[in-house]
């Protein structure tokens, strides 16, 4: 069972504002996937769950810059909603 | 006289290109006209791409030369969650209008180095969450073979300009059958490889445990060509198999195969009857070509589809953590620099989106992590075990590709416990990492339309030939 409390703190954990309007629909949806995605607890398995998938290898390379400083610069600052003196510009933080 | 886009495959256009009959600019007109026609009622098409001539012309020129690739000069589409340096690339969501890619992907740079001509890119779900193309920000795209019906999902828009001739070729991602299904649905053959067998560097992530990029064909062998075009290691990706090709596909080619046929999940409940019969009719077929058929029983995998839909939302809403409304895209202004992250990321995201952010969150968070996150892990490592178990007896395993042909419009949009139950069969080939391809079997009656159904083989991992040859002992009974 999942409430309307659930969803407002999920959305918070999430970085998430969900209208009020919606959180009543999303309470009453995830419940019944929560259900049954549940079923996993029907299956018996091994004690170790460590995720394995593809192969498992160790990947490497030199620690150093990949290319040269700046070739993607202004391409990756024009993406940004907004930006000052060739630097992403965000709110206040403390 | 006109070219015939509709019977075209890769290998009679590149004929045409050798013996000058027409040139990859021909071609490209040709399908671009075809694309712009249908897009405006079928919406596959974000976007069909301006400069699609000026690459058809770079191919002529190397087609002139004598040196020629298998997708040279080929009119191919993209799906929107890939990205090519300077195009707009938005994986379907709000949140990523007006977004430029900065870079290309490792699969659009192999295209670009073959002289492939890609015409555009293909609407989809957004961040590929969904299995009807309907969650896609820029509207729904409709199935070319009944305008009424979904083409599946999540690369809707990929299989729907391939089916409308807007295409020889397309690439999509499949992550939980999003390449296998939407090929079902409108009768192609859609390709799921392995895992770690085509790099994903350039691709946008939902579920980086299952992603990866396929190809659409309208034959088996077109498939093999594109499928051929995109394989191989890649540095930047990390989960990439060096050598998988060289290595792997070597066993000895046998000409008569095995075919697992695991009764009890395809008896279970919610599969549509006709679906079931047009299998089973099939699989009649094969054995009387001389493949056998063997029953088997894989007990865990019904619970694969409830392992994924905990795996997924987990690693979605990790990825998806990124779209904060800062670096890139849809951003709302407030006050404090949290009300930036959660009304951008609020209003930027769509309910299916924000439903799976929240059903990770979930999932993922202290006090359930335990009961969902880890028991569906060990869940993924026991259905794995017993598919490579399986795969010691048998060759391929079969089953529908979906559980029911296309439905209408709208029809699933409501419940998303409904959609999510679409994927029962094309689920497990993610979980364990192994190629599965769907391929068109014989075709049902609805509404007086007749609709494609697909059959699924799955493969051990880089058994990638095994399901070609299968796919096309399928094509030769329907032919």
């Amino acid at each position: 069972m999942i409430t309307k409390d659930d969803i407002e703190n999920l959305a918070t954990l999430a970085r998430l504002d969900v209208a009020d309007e919606d959180k009543e629909e999303f309470a009453e949806i995830l419940g019944p996937i929560l259900d049954y995605v549940s079923e996993v607890s029907s299956v018996v398995t091994a004690d170790d769950a460590t995720p394995r998938v593809g192969a498992l290898r160790n990947v490497m390379r030199e620690d150093g810059p990949a290319r040269s400083g700046g070739a993607f610069t202004d391409a990756i600052l024009k993406n940004a909603p907004e930006t000052e003196d060739g630097y992403v510009r965000v709110k206040q933080i403390f | 006289m006109p070219i015939n886009l509709n019977t075209l495959t890769i290998k009679k256009a590149q004929d045409a290109f050798r013996s000058g009959e027409y040139t990859s600019r021909m071609l490209t007109e040709a399908v671009l006209a075809e694309a712009k026609k249908q897009n405006a009622d079928i919406n596959a098409y974000a976007e069909i791409f301006d400069d699609a001539l000026t690459l058809a012309d770079a191919a002529d020129k190397r087609i002139k030369s004598g040196n020629i690739e298998p997708l040279t000069g080929i009119p191919v589409a993209i799906k929107d969650n890939m990205l090519y340096a300077g195009k707009e690339s938005t994986s379907g969501s709000k949140i990523l209008r007006g977004h430029i890619a900065t870079y290309s992907g490792a699969v659009v740079e192999k295209l670009l180095a073959q002289n492939a001509v890609i015409i555009g890119r293909t609407n989809m779900d957004e961040f590929a969450m969904g299995s009807s193309t309907e969650t896609c920000a820029y509207g729904l795209v409709k199935n070319p073979i009944d305008t009424k019906r979904t083409p599946g999902g999540s690369s809707g828009g990929a299989a729907a300009a391939l089916s409308m001739d807007g295409a020889l070729g397309t690439f999509g991602s499949d992550t939980g059958g999003s390449i296998r299904q939407p090929a079902s649905f409108t009768g192609l053959v859609g390709l799921k490889p392995t895992y770690g067998a085509v790099s994903r560097s350039g691709l946008m992530s939902l579920a980086s445990s299952f992603d990866q990029i396929g190809p659409f064909g309208k034959t088996v062998a077109d498939t093999k060509i594109l499928y051929g075009a995109i394989a191989g290691y890649d540095s930047l990706d990390s989960t990439s198999v060096p050598n998988n090709h060289a290595t792997r596909v070597t066993a000895t080619k046998k000409e008569k195969l095995t075919i697992g046929v695991p009764t009890d999940f395809i008896n279970a409940e919610g599969i549509d009857e006709d679906v079931r019969e047009r299998f089973r009719a099939t699989i009649a077929e094969l054995k009387k070509a001389g493949h056998s058929i063997l029953e088997i029983a894989l007990p865990s995998l019904p619970k694969s589809l409830a392992a994924y839909y905990i795996i997924q939302p987990a690693e979605a809403s990790s990825n998806l953590a990124r779209f904060d409304g800062i670096r890139y895209g849809f951003s709302k202004d407030a006050e404090r620099l949290i009300d930036v992250y959660r009304q951008s990321r609020g209003e930027g995201f769509g309910k299916e989106a924000r439903r799976r952010i929240l059903l990770g969150t979930y999932v993922l968070s202290a006090g359930y992590y335990d009961a969902y996150y880890n028991k569906a892990v060990a869940v993924r490592r026991q259905i794995t075990e017993e598919l490579s178990a399986a795969f010691k007896k048998v060759d391929v395993i079969a089953t529908p590709t979906a559980p029911s042909p296309a439905w209408r419009l709208g029809e699933k949009s409501a419940d998303p416990m409904k959609m999510y139950l679409e994927d029962i069969f094309t689920v497990p080939a993610n979980i364990a990492g192994i190629p599965a391809i769907s391929v068109p079997g014989e075709s049902v009656v609805r509404d007086g339309v007749k609709l494609p159904t697909g059959i699924q083989f799955m493969a051990a991992a880089f058994q990638e030939d095994t399901l070609f040859q299968i796919a096309s002992a399928v094509e030769k009974i329907y032919e």
